[in-house]
């Protein structure tokens, strides 16, 4: 369109003195149209981003200003009080006896899923990366817990991992008396890191296999004329390439096992004991159960700093291991 | 087009504005519209709710000021904290049903309009007919009724007889005919029960190795309780407390007569030979497949008879807006006519109305005999469970301590000192 408006600018040209002022006039009215489109391009532009802008503003950052300043307060919501008390709620948490096995808690439950998830995924990626009758279906399967009601699923597998529930059951058919695997504490965190593995995996997959299709055969095939086996080629060769999926995978799934909740809430409310008290539910029953709303904050305010960390760590270290990026 | 963009931002305000502060309208009270008032409610059976309509319904006829009373069904599970979620995020309900365990919390802590004065104002409503030991819970400390007790319900105990005759062991009338209504022949039928037929002996319904605050049925047996009576001393570790549990941890892991951590059994599904539960839960037993079933007070304990009761009250939230009219509709929602209707599903906490003749009246699955024997002394001389300000944390720590119990090799007693060693910084708060 501005292209037109050029065009139509050049025919109007006049010689002299009189032409130039007309030329000079007509650039003036072309500056303006322009800048009018470009105005108009720019207004579109943002009302195609408001209703994101809006929710990451309402959602997202007032919150986050709100957990900041409720941090310094405690608000009894039965009594209606509201009160500023300064550090209190900081002092608290670095005095709080149950702060480091919930962050301990959090952290064998992220380490697991992480290493859970990316290995499984991966691995079901390769296998499913190949062309073969009903591979589509194989692919849809994996997929499928992903499109599960989370709760739904969660408790389906709360069932299958009582004590007398079907893993127990299948385990006694081959003479294995199986745990009481969410009333211990090992099993009990084990099982709900495997809940989730198999929940997502199928995402993790889903992303891996786009990340294989784009491998250039000939890179493989090149390698494998050289005499690369099968193990080489992938470690040398496909995990490289790759390796920008699996900077974004990594980050997707930390961030989002910082953030399990629902699956502890269902299957184990915290326990045994505290074993499996992971920071999101702890700050949950600190706010919403003991109605610590300003230790809640707190509590949250914790969590931002730990993904935040985590990221940009992530982001950093990505110059040495991710392959675009060297 | 700059000025279009700018008179477009300015609109764009304008409607914002508009939008802001139509809504700062209709938030505002007026003395002459009427009001819509919201109560929640942990029910969501339907029988229940229609009365609850018809109450209302009938209150709206008579007072112009209600434009409407809506009844709010929230999970039972997460009650409490669904309601001062609601508080937290401004939109209080106008009326609140309140979990006795969470009580003292609402009631010391000036959540709830005092009800006395609107009680006392309304006519025919008799607020003395109301026994003492049932509003204790609900009194502030200016001796106020905070929250009207609905619902005073009995623990008792369920025993399915097809179940036991199967298991080729007594009934609980031939238990409590030869005296041996106690929980050692409990423990001891329910043993065999699980051994002949797999299925569970005795179950104490919703405990689930969680709610701790359910085995009050039991260890009320032993004259156990778990904080001295003013609550500032955690007495979980009394010699009464450890011969409860170590008799709860035997029948889990040595008499096998109640299922043990992580096991589901569900007496209303004819998986269980006896349940302890409230009396409410009789409503059950018609989709149960149980032909034929006794109902029975708790079982003696080693302390003698005993016997709990679980309460519910309604209150007025002073947070919402409408907190007057609020006091008033409960007033009329429990008044004696009323208070009869509710009877059906809720025992009375008036003191005219607790005989086998009223609640046989609106009650069709229990007999007068089985109310007038169990149900009624229970509510008399029972006591409620246990509850403290600060509950829910109370309950955490406990559930958390009381874990290290759940396992076939426990330390019972260190256990229960850990208990307290958890819980007494809390008391003493």
């Amino acid at each position: 369109m501005t292209d037109t408006l050029e065009r139509e600018t050049v025919t109007t040209g006049r010689s002299g003195r009189s032409g130039r002022a007309a030329d000079r006039s007509a650039a003036r009215v072309t500056r303006r149209r322009r800048r009018s489109l470009s105005g108009n391009d720019n207004l579109v532009g943002y009302l195609f981003v408001a209703p994101q802008v809006l929710g990451i503003v309402a959602f997202v950052l007032l919150p986050l200003v709100l957990i900041v300043y409720y941090s310094f307060h405690e608000w009894n919501v039965l009594a209606n009080t509201f009160r500023f008390v300064g550090t209190e709620n900081v002092e608290r948490l670095f005095s709080d006896p149950k702060v480091a096995p919930v962050l301990g808690a959090t952290g064998i439950f992220s380490v697991g899923l992480v290493i859970g998830n990316l290995s499984i995924a991966l691995l079901l990626a390769v296998l499913l990366n190949r062309k073969a009758r009903a591979i589509t279906l194989f692919r849809t399967l994996f997929f499928s817990p992903v499109v599960v009601s989370l709760v739904a699923w969660t408790i389906v597998w709360g069932f299958l991992l009582q004590d007398d529930g079907g893993i127990n059951g299948l385990l006694q058919l081959v003479g294995v008396e199986g745990p009481n695997w969410l009333r211990e504490g090992p099993t009990a965190m084990l099982s709900v890191i495997v809940v989730q593995v198999f929940k997502n995996v199928g995402l993790n997959m889903i992303l891996f296999l786009s990340a294989l299709q784009g491998v250039p055969k000939e890179i493989t095939e090149a390698a494998a004329i050289d005499g690369a086996g099968p193990f080489r080629t992938f470690g040398r060769i496909t995990l490289p390439l790759i390796s920008p999926m699996i900077l974004l995978t990594t980050i997707i799934t930390i961030v989002g096992s910082l953030q399990v909740f629902a699956q502890i809430a269902v299957l184990t409310q915290g326990g045994p004991g505290i074993s499996t008290t992971v920071l999101v539910y702890y700050l949950f029953q600190q706010a919403f159960e003991f109605h610590r709303f300003g230790y809640g904050s707190t509590l949250a305010l914790v969590l931002f700093v730990i993904v935040l960390i985590l990221t940009v760590v992530q982001w950093q270290l990505r110059k040495r291991w991710v392959h675009y990026e060297n | 087009m700059r000025m279009s963009a700018m008179k477009l931002s300015a609109t764009a305000a304008l409607a914002v504005s508009a939008l802001v502060l139509s809504g700062c309208a209709a938030g505002a009270s007026d003395d002459d519209t009427p009001v819509s008032l919201r109560m929640t409610v942990w029910t969501s059976n339907e029988d229940q709710l229609a009365l609850f309509d018809e109450i209302a319904d009938a209150y709206i006829a008579d007072h112009p000021e209600v434009k409407s009373i809506t009844f709010d069904p929230l999970d039972f599970e997460s009650y409490t904290t669904t309601l001062t979620t609601q508080l937290a995020g401004g939109n209080p309900p106008d009326m609140a049903w309140v979990l006795e365990n969470a009580a003292p919390d609402f009631v010391s802590s000036g959540a709830l309009v005092p009800l006395d004065e609107t009680l006392e104002a309304t006519k025919g409503y008799d607020l003395d007919d109301l026994s003492p030991s049932a509003t204790e819970l609900w009194t502030d400390g200016d001796g106020q009724l905070a929250a009207y007790p609905f619902s005073t319900s009995p623990f008792v105990v369920f025993a399915n007889d097809d179940l036991l005759a199967a298991a080729g062991q007594p009934t609980a009338a031939q238990l409590q005919a030869d005296g041996r209504w106690n929980w050692e022949s409990i423990s001891e039928v329910g043993s065999a029960v699980n051994a002949t037929t797999g299925k569970a002996g005795f179950v104490v319904r919703d405990f689930d190795y969680t709610q701790w605050d359910y085995l009050s049925t039991v260890w009320g047996g032993w004259g156990a309780e778990p904080w001295s009576k003013d609550g500032a001393t955690c007495t979980m570790d009394s010699p009464e407390m450890v011969d409860a549990f170590t008799f709860l941890h035997d029948a889990a892991f040595t008499a096998k007569s109640m299922p043990g951590p992580g096991t589901a059994a569900d007496f209303f599904a004819g998986e269980a030979a006896f349940t302890v539960t409230q009396i409410s839960r009789a409503s059950l037993l018609g989709e149960s497949g149980i032909q034929n079933w006794e109902l029975a007070p708790l079982p003696e304990g080693p302390d003698g008879d005993y016997s709990i009761v679980g309460q519910a009250g309604v209150g007025a939230l002073a947070q919402a807006e409408h907190p007057e009219q609020s006091a008033e509709f409960i007033a009329y929602f429990t008044n004696p006519e009323n208070s009869a209707k509710l009877a059906q599903y809720f025992p009375p906490a008036r003191t005219s109305q607790l005989d086998a003749a009223t609640l046989s009246a609106a009650n069709p699955v229990l007999t007068e005999e089985q109310l007038g024997d169990i149900v009624v002394p229970a509510i008399e001389n029972g006591e409620v469970r246990p509850s403290h300000t600060g509950s829910a944390e109370i309950q955490q720590e406990v559930r958390s301590a009381l874990d290290a119990l759940w396992v076939a090799d426990a330390d019972v007693e260190g256990t229960l000192g850990d208990v307290c060693a958890a819980i007494d910084p809390l008391l003493e708060q």
